[in-house]
């Protein structure tokens, strides 16, 4: 599936700006489409993502909530019932665990419970991950968890035009999303961004280096890291692919099978903890549709089995560059 | 004050004739082994069925609890034929047809508060008329899902009727260890929105009391809480024995304010209802619902309905799972069929 361009012109922007102007972009194409959270109308956002709405929307299509996790993912479920697009944003994904209930347990369900007689087209930002330094309970990588809830999608773009063409499918999409943004790429990441329309498929994983030695499978904020991994071994001569996932669920098992295949080495990066991470999954999928392509075992490379740490542990807990670099080496040497 | 019409007593009190049979028909199918776990009705008819009849059931919407689909007769008979799908376990049970503006049971307490001021929302954003009337328990007003919605509802005036059916009992728990407060009513006032507390035994207390909040929500004044005061006369469910817990004084006690005698009592008092009426109504009852069951246990059932209304389209990895789980299910594969 190619991605869909129209109007032919790009900008260079933030992931911030890209993912603001998406915002803009789809409210104005859809008047179904309500933005909901702490914080999101008059003060555009603790980051500025749903900057400008309220001033063009109006307080009725922009509205800021009560500190309250639980009802603005449960309204969602409603609104979404009365014919609404609700987008909803928590602020940091650390505290969705104060909506799990309804995030896990309704959102997720609702159209199996129902079986198909209502189409929820919710989508829920926030948030997450690590490197600058918030406090406590802000930048908790919880993609597994989410992975984990049948009926949920989980979108991680890496890229502003990824930002903005993912942002839009998912908005459009008649299931619900879980559309995490990674609070270092806000203004960390830039790029090329389609103007106009411009929409990535969900489930179409992306390869951001070619190489053809070993593959790193990452999603977020992690692909930018894993491309200077990969531009840094290069120089060596080493020839190592990255392949962006976009969304781990649904997941791209086709690419992360063909990926593998051809390279018959891999690693798997992700911020969480080790343990029942989502690399896991990644590296269970690869056992069950290519492990006899494999000359080695596949790494991982995470978070340590701990909370999220607080500001002078962070750079030991967040995979960085050395890491990745020392696990690829690890698995070219490893027969 | 609005007082429903003898002949709009006399409706609801069929309706709730017809949910106490229907309820007792349940459990001894329950006791059968024919269908699921049980929550029996007795005691929470007047509640139910006459907070029903105050709604114009085109442009309202209810988002019940789970103890209340045989009291919402007056949304169609699709309600009572989707519930004994939901009993006998069909996946069917949980999709109500439309355009039938009623949710499925919630069975995880209090989370379906959040959704009616969501739907109550956004019917005020669509301008649509209607109000969104939820059902829940006295054990239900202890999550936190209460709070947040009524909060959220009383900040947004959302046209949403609060209808919290005080039972006494959450299974073996009292309502005083549930709350300090006094009433449950009194919380309304932490929303900043009106809170009336009216006998849930009494038909037509309930159905003012919802019909003026209505109102009050149509004219765009906001949302309500009325905590209509009842009791449980029968067990939790089918998995319960109440007499572990329940005095059996205060049992008696209620028993004589049954809530269906009593409105039968008093329609005999106005020659609008006698014996035949009774006999009629609970034969009619039984009928449909034996009905119901029949066309329940028939109703087809997909090889793989399992994986289907999960996802709006099959996932790479679902279209997997449901070829595997065809492939063992296939006769070649000496699965289930």
């Amino acid at each position: 599936m190619a991605d869909t361009f129209n109007g032919g012109g790009v900008s260079d922007l933030t992931m911030l700006q890209a993912i603001n102007e998406t915002l803009h972009a789809e409210m104005a194409r859809d008047d179904r489409v309500v933005v909901l959270g702490e914080d999101v109308a008059r003060n555009g956002g603790v980051f500025r993502a749903t900057e400008g709405l309220y001033e063009k929307f109006g307080e009725h299509r922009v509205v800021d909530t009560p500190i309250s996790e639980a009802v603005i993912a449960g309204a969602t479920v409603g609104l979404a019932i009365a014919g609404l697009v609700p987008v909803a944003e928590i602020q940091f994904l650390g505290f969705s665990y104060q909506a799990m209930h309804q995030l896990a347990g309704q959102v997720a369900r609702l159209r199996y419970r129902t079986q198909g007689r209502y189409e929820p087209s919710i989508t829920i930002r926030a948030p997450f991950g690590g490197g600058v330094r918030t406090p406590e309970l802000h930048s908790d990588s919880l993609e597994g968890q989410f992975a984990n809830v049948a009926g949920l999608k989980v979108v991680m773009p890496a890229t502003a035009s990824d930002a903005k063409g993912l942002l839009a499918s998912s908005i459009r999409d008649p299931d619900p999303v879980l559309f995490l943004e990674p609070l270092r790429g806000y203004r960390g990441i830039r790029g090329e961004v389609p103007d106009g329309d411009h929409l990535v498929p969900l489930g179409v994983a992306r390869t951001a280096r070619d190489g053809d030695d070993i593959v790193i499978i990452t999603w977020s904020y992690q692909v930018e890291l894993a491309c200077r991994a990969a531009d840094s071994l290069r120089s060596e001569g080493l020839s190592v692919r990255v392949l962006d996932l976009r969304s781990i669920v649904p997941l791209d098992i086709e690419a992360v099978a063909e990926a593998v295949s051809h390279c018959g080495r891999a690693v798997v990066v992700q911020e969480s903890c080790e343990t029942g991470g989502f690399a896991s999954e990644v590296v269970a999928t690869i056992n069950d549709e290519c492990f006899w392509s494999l000359e080695a075992p596949v790494a991982r490379v995470s978070g340590y089995d701990v909370p999220y740490p607080v500001g002078m542990l962070e750079d030991l807990y967040v995979p960085d560059e050395s890491r990745i670099i020392a696990a690829v080496r690890r698995t070219l040497e490893s027969d | 004050m609005t007082i429903p019409s003898d002949a709009q007593l006399r409706e609801i009190l069929v309706d709730m004739v017809m949910a106490r049979t229907q309820s007792s028909r349940l459990w001894n199918l329950q006791r059968q082994g024919q269908v699921g776990t049980v929550a029996p009705i007795d005691g929470h008819e007047a509640t139910i069925v006459a907070a029903t009849h105050a709604l114009d059931t085109d442009h309202d919407w209810v988002i019940p609890q789970y103890r209340e689909p045989l009291a919402l007769r007056r949304y169609g008979p699709e309600i009572l034929e989707r519930f004994m799908l939901y009993s006998l376990g069909h996946p069917a049970g949980g999709h109500i047809p439309d355009p039938i503006r009623v949710l499925p049971n919630q069975i995880s307490l209090g989370t379906q508060i959040p959704h009616a001021v969501g739907i109550a929302w956004g019917m005020a954003l669509r301008s649509e008329p209607g109000v969104a009337l939820v059902f829940f328990g006295d054990g239900s007003s202890s999550e936190g899902d209460f709070y947040e919605a009524g909060n959220l509802a009383g900040v947004l005036n959302a046209p949403v009727v609060m209808v919290c059916v005080n039972n006494q009992w959450a299974i073996s728990t009292p309502v005083h260890l549930q709350t300090a407060a006094d009433s449950l009513a009194d919380k309304a006032a932490g929303f900043g929105i009106p809170g009336v507390k009216v006998d849930g035994n009494d038909a037509a207390a309930v159905y003012d009391a919802v019909d003026e909040a209505r109102k009050r929500a149509l004219a765009g004044r906001g949302p309500t809480l009325i905590e209509a005061v009842i009791y449980r006369l029968g067990a939790h469910t089918t998995a319960d024995d109440p007499t572990r817990y329940v005095p059996p004084e205060d049992l008696e006690a209620a028993q004589r304010n049954d809530p269906v005698l009593r409105l039968v009592s008093q329609l005999r008092d106005l020659d609008l209802w006698d014996d035949a009426a009774q006999e009629k109504t609970e034969a009619e009852a039984l009928k449909l619902i034996d009905r119901a069951v029949e066309a329940a246990r028939s109703a087809p059932l997909a090889a793989d309905a399992l994986l289907d209304h999960c996802l709006s389209a099959d996932s790479q990895r679902l279209a997997r799972q449901r070829s595997q789980l065809l492939d063992a299910r296939s006769p070649e594969a000496g699965g289930h069929g």
